[in-house]
């Protein structure tokens, strides 16, 4: 019941992301210029005929903010309560700790005009946050309780790898996004008719560094997925993580492309926002059940021995 | 340490709060800065300068804006034409800022007292170009049966975004220094655009529908005249003027290639 609540606060944080991509996407940052209040109104009487234009967006992003922050709660307490680990009792508590920091970024963010600072460490933080949700589901779940996998250093080192990478892969990613370079190349899969664009500015070289990084990215996950279907093929744990993250990076390359063609149609946008969240998830899923034979040893030795 | 933590968490709350609600959307209307009671130009040696903004070449079809994001805006009218590029009969541009960039020496000019109307209708922004002197108030209303957000952006001015929820609702501001021009925008409604030159004299003027413009009331000099347009860019003109004449000049803008 615990692992159920944790999925659903995970996928709802995966809304909430897609849901903040919609804000940014349509430039709908600042079409709430107050906040915590929503035009003078508690945010939850705001009138639903109000809810226009940009609004919409914005405001239904802090509703299910809102939500996901009291799911937070509710699986924080939960943990306490219930969860024998230590290890993962903490990590409720960073998630509680991350999603009301969170609030207050997304709050900043309004209130200050959208810097870039602030509103790359939102979209930052909104990945971490996911992570630790999606950490939680996972060390919850029956299989991770049941099972260990083999203790593969190499993979171990790749899967880690690429998480990291991912991430700062996203980073990369907002930094573009909030920096308004989402178009700075406009062509694709070339940069100016170019491999190489042949003039740099801002914008140029975080949008190309995104590209590079995806370059990279797809490498290594694929590197990742081709150990795995190799060496531990007959492990369900490891494999379907493998070929859903194939499957994923496929998509998220697709509407990478589909951003730049459509010019940054806001849907697509929104969706490749998504998706790299999820490709990240699938990633750390990966990678936690390549390290599951560490967690036994160490993390939850740790606890016997406190 | 647990306990110290637990402690240092909502300080740390608190404290980003306060910070966060410090900042942001209230009104940062200047201090009128330190300007003369009376006009310094004698009214017997005044010139003008007058002219025409026009535009060569073939002029783009404007483009109807959608509006239907909005019921209530689609309520007055479901597209209306886009104002990034107005050319009149005979090729005239309108809403072309036009200007004295330079030329005015030291003279310094009392702040009206009269205020200016940017007004929201039919989820516009009217005018859609306007000037106002550096401490003249701009008063920014809500004609119109849903919300608007106001959203400045100047560059050298305060930044300022205030919600207006009702009809009827305004917002009263003061700019402090000069800027050609500020942006001001409606995030809820992003078609709404307006641009306003702020000043720190009294000598600009609109473009009209047929691209006329008058600058009334110059001490006689040789002037830089710049004429902006939002999507068009800037031409910059010399006029002399003479005592109680007329200067007139002319900008021609073309298509951006």
């Amino acid at each position: 019941m615990l692992h159920r609540f944790a999925a659903l606060v995970a996928a709802s944080t995966a809304l909430l992301i897609f849901a903040g991509g919609l804000v940014t996407s349509t430039g709908s940052g600042l079409s709430v210029p107050d906040w915590p209040t929503t035009y003078g109104w508690n945010m939850f009487t705001f009138p639903i005929d109000k809810w226009v234009g940009g609004i919409y967006y914005e405001h239904t992003h802090r509703l299910i903010a809102s939500v996901v922050g009291f799911l937070i709660v509710v699986l924080a307490i939960w943990l306490r309560r219930a969860e024998p680990r230590a290890w993962v009792r903490r990590l409720g508590y960073s998630a509680l700790g991350a999603v009301i920091t969170q609030g207050i970024l997304g709050g900043i963010t309004v209130l200050w005009f959208l810097p870039d600072a602030v509103s790359i460490a939102h979209a930052g933080l909104a990945q971490l946050l996911f992570c630790l949700t999606i950490t939680i589901a996972l060390a919850t779940s029956p299989g991770w309780k049941r099972s260990a996998a083999a203790d593969d250093r190499t993979l171990q080192g790749i899967a880690a790898l690429s998480t990291a990478l991912i991430y700062a892969q996203i980073i990369i990613g907002a930094t573009m996004r909030h920096t308004d370079a989402g178009l700075a190349i406009p062509d694709f899969p070339l940069a100016f008719g170019q491999l190489v664009p042949p003039a740099w500015n801002w914008g140029i070289a975080i949008h190309y560094a995104h590209r590079v990084g995806a370059v990279i990215v797809s490498l290594l996950g694929l590197a990742t997925i081709g150990h795995v279907l190799y060496h531990h093929r007959r492990e369900g744990g490891l494999r379907r993580p493998a070929v859903l993250l194939l499957v994923l990076l496929a998509v998220q390359v697709t509407l990478g492309a589909l951003t730049v063609l459509s010019g940054k149609q806001y849907v697509i946008n929104s969706l490749h926002v998504v998706t790299g969240a999820l490709v990240l998830a699938t990633s750390l899923v990966l990678t936690l059940r390549s390290f599951r034979a560490r967690f036994t040893t160490h993390a939850e030795g740790m606890r016997v021995a406190a | 340490m647990a306990r110290r933590a637990y402690t240092a968490v909502p300080v740390f709350i608190l404290t980003v709060l306060a910070a966060a609600c410090g900042g942001g959307n209230t009104e940062q209307a200047a201090p009128p800065p330190d300007a003369p009671a009376t006009n310094p130009v004698d009214p017997a040696t005044a010139g003008n300068i007058s002219g025409r903004v026009t535009f060569t070449g073939t002029a783009p079809k404007p483009a109807p804006v959608r509006m239907d994001s909005d019921p209530n805006c689609v309520q007055q009218g479901a597209t209306a034409p886009d104002e990034a590029v107005v050319v009149g009969d005979g090729g005239g541009l309108q809403n072309a800022f036009v200007y004295v960039k330079d030329g005015l020496g030291d003279l310094r000019f009392p702040i009206p007292a009269t205020t200016t109307l940017l007004d929201q209708k039919g989820c516009r922004y009217t005018p859609h170009v306007l000037g106002v002197q550096v401490g003249q108030s701009i008063e920014v209303l809500n004609s119109d049966p849903t919300l608007h957000n106001v959203h400045a952006v100047p560059t050298e001015n305060q930044e300022f975004n205030t919600g207006q929820p009702l009809p009827g609702m305004k917002h009263t501001h003061r700019f402090s220094t000069r800027e050609v021009m500020v942006p001001f925008k409606c995030d809820v409604h992003p078609w709404m655009r307006a641009y306003v030159g702020v000043l720190d004299h009294p000598y600009f003027a609109v473009s009209g529908p047929d691209g006329s413009f008058e600058l009334k009331g110059l001490p006689p000099g040789t002037y830089t005249v710049e004429a902006w347009h939002e999507t068009l860019g800037t031409q910059t003109q010399t006029v002399t003027v003479a005592a109680k004449e007329t200067g007139t000049t002319a900008f021609e803008f073309k298509p951006k290639s």
